[in-house]
């Protein structure tokens, strides 16, 4: 099975990997920057690797300090995720994804954690404002 | 969003490279947030942190020849010629080249070096009604309540970004319509000091995450390091960027004139059950304590005023290192004043320059420690900790009689 859905635009670019899902929102600070793994304590996420996933999560944060920090420090690694949608944006992550070059979209047509799920594998075209997802 | 013909300029490189990135980290943002045009700007403070993320875009601007426009005044990062009289720090050379060099590219970009987290109390003071880019948890929420400044929540990047070009996308909160409260907040509570406003500060944070919260029950005008304490802790356990106390802070004489219209509204209280929660789930530590941090967010004169007056003629203990933060200008002032030589005789520390979120406190690892400050405990600057006001800090760092 596979579908697109429409998206907004926040940072430019083209990513595609396997999808990863999480309803917490995330902090890049509290992932270990030499494997990117999340490292926070009971988060949705704990244990498991961003590196060059389509992260699927509901918003960024903590300060810019920390969140620029982290994705950096995987980018610096080659541990970053390939791209991110996300459910409610805010200034912090903005800043951080168009920086990193990190792709990043928001506003899907429908709702993310109903349309996409942990494994299935996820194509984010930020220009053209496209997301295709195919599930086994 | 429209741009001027010297904004698509600035965006296409006619002005160098560090301009065009800034420029396209702006335009960015406002297409995020569905922002129709830039706006002017006229001072900016960007909560430079000395760590990898910092010194990634400065390094950008600075080698793309970006200078700021507009005042645009730093954060602490850390007095390194200090802490190498004091203590060992070279086994952190990787973080301090990092912090190094973030510093001497904010240099070279012509930014101020306050190196203040309160730089809106001296060397960077907005009017009311004027439209800044504020980053820093303490000075987003201190400008736009306590002087009616209009700024948004901004990073590190988007504020030095608005430096360099002297514009920000206008959304958000440079709308008077989305300044209004969202939540009310009693406070039936007996707010004593600085202290009390920190946990109050803690708790609303933490319980209200994202919004614009309205507190009534607050009978006395906040005191400036009240204010302070207050944004910082609801700013770091969530993510406040404006209040209303009316009355008292600058936009709003009235209840109803703070939620503007909106009756749709939340309501939480906070009694003496909460502030007590919010300190014990702070409290770590039991027995003795080997360390104290205080300054966090950076001690005003007030503070040191008091500081003094409560070391004078005091030692502190052997066996604990106690530390202070401040700014350099308020350090001028409390020298010529006298406090810093009473603060230095008791054998406390006064810092410049330096946040606690920094290698240069790695010595205090593992130690139990004391502070006055939520965030500083938050941090893990220590091994296990206790909170407590001022007093409570000297008074469990002077030497027994």
């Amino acid at each position: 099975m596979e579908f697109t859905l429409k998206c907004h635009k926040v940072a430019k670019g083209f990513g595609e990997g396997e999808a990863l899902v999480s309803r917490d929102p995330i902090c890049f600070y509290l992932t270990e920057p030499k494997t990117g793994v999340v490292r926070e304590k009971g988060h949705q996420l704990e244990g498991k690797s961003v590196t060059g996933k389509v992260l699927v999560f509901s918003s960024g944060k903590a300060s810019s300090a920390v969140q620029m920090d982290g994705l950096v420090k995987l980018l610096l690694n080659q541990k970053a995720p390939s791209a991110m949608i996300v459910k409610d944006v805010e200034p912090v992550l903005v800043g951080t994804a168009v920086l990193t070059k990190v792709p990043l979209v928001d506003r899907l047509e429908r709702d993310p954690f109903e349309m996409i799920h942990s494994g299935d594998f996820v194509k984010v075209d930020a220009d053209r404002g496209m997301v295709t997802v195919a599930r086994k | 969003m429209h741009l001027t013909n010297d904004e698509e300029g600035i965006l296409k490189g006619d002005h160098g490279e560090g301009a065009q990135k800034a420029m396209e980290l702006l335009v960015a943002i406002g297409e995020a947030f569905d922002a129709e045009r830039m706006i002017p700007v006229t001072r900016a403070h960007a909560a430079s942190s000395g760590q990898e993320g910092d010194l990634f875009f400065v390094e950008i601007l600075a080698k793309g020849n970006a200078v700021c426009k507009i005042p645009t005044t730093t954060n602490p990062i850390a007095d390194f010629e200090y802490f190498q009289k004091i203590i060992n720090i070279a086994e952190e050379h990787e973080e301090a080249s990092v912090a190094w060099r973030t510093k001497e590219y904010y240099r070279r970009i012509g930014a101020i070096m306050s190196q203040s987290c309160i730089p809106y109390l001296a060397e960077n003071i907005p009017e009311y009604g004027e439209h800044v880019a504020f980053s820093e948890s303490s000075a987003t929420p201190y400008v736009n309540s306590v002087i009616g400044a209009l700024t948004n929540r901004e990073s590190i990047q988007t504020a030095l970004a608005a430096g360099v070009i002297g514009k920000t996308p206008e959304f958000g909160l440079h709308f008077k319509e989305n300044r209004v409260g969202t939540v009310l907040v009693s406070v039936e509570t007996n707010l004593k000091d600085g202290y009390s406003y920190s946990l109050l500060g803690q708790y609303i944070g933490k319980r209200v995450n994202y919004g614009i919260p309205v507190l009534v029950g607050i009978t006395k005008r906040p005191t400036i390091d009240q204010y302070v304490n207050l944004c910082a802790m609801m700013n770091t356990s969530g993510a406040i960027p404006m209040f209303h106390i009316p009355g008292f802070t600058a936009e709003a004489k009235t209840v109803e004139e703070a939620f503007g219209g909106n009756t749709q509204h939340d309501k939480i209280v906070i009694t003496d059950r909460e502030l007590h929660q919010i300190e014990e789930e702070l409290q770590t530590a039991t027995g003795d304590i080997e360390a104290v941090i205080l300054g966090c967010p950076h001690y005003n004169l007030d503070q040191l005023n008091q500081l003094a007056q409560l070391l004078k003629g005091k030692k502190i203990r052997d066996g604990i290192s106690f530390w202070v933060n401040t700014s350099a200008t308020t350090k001028l002032l409390a020298e010529r004043t006298g406090y810093v030589q009473t603060i230095e005789e008791s054998g406390a520390h006064l810092v410049v320059d330096t946040c606690i979120d920094m290698f240069c406190w790695n010595h205090l690892k593992g130690k139990a420690g004391m502070t006055d400050s939520p965030k500083c405990a938050y941090y893990r600057r220590f091994g296990p900790v206790k909170v407590g006001n001022m007093q409570e800090c000297v008074a469990s760092a002077l030497k027994k009689k």
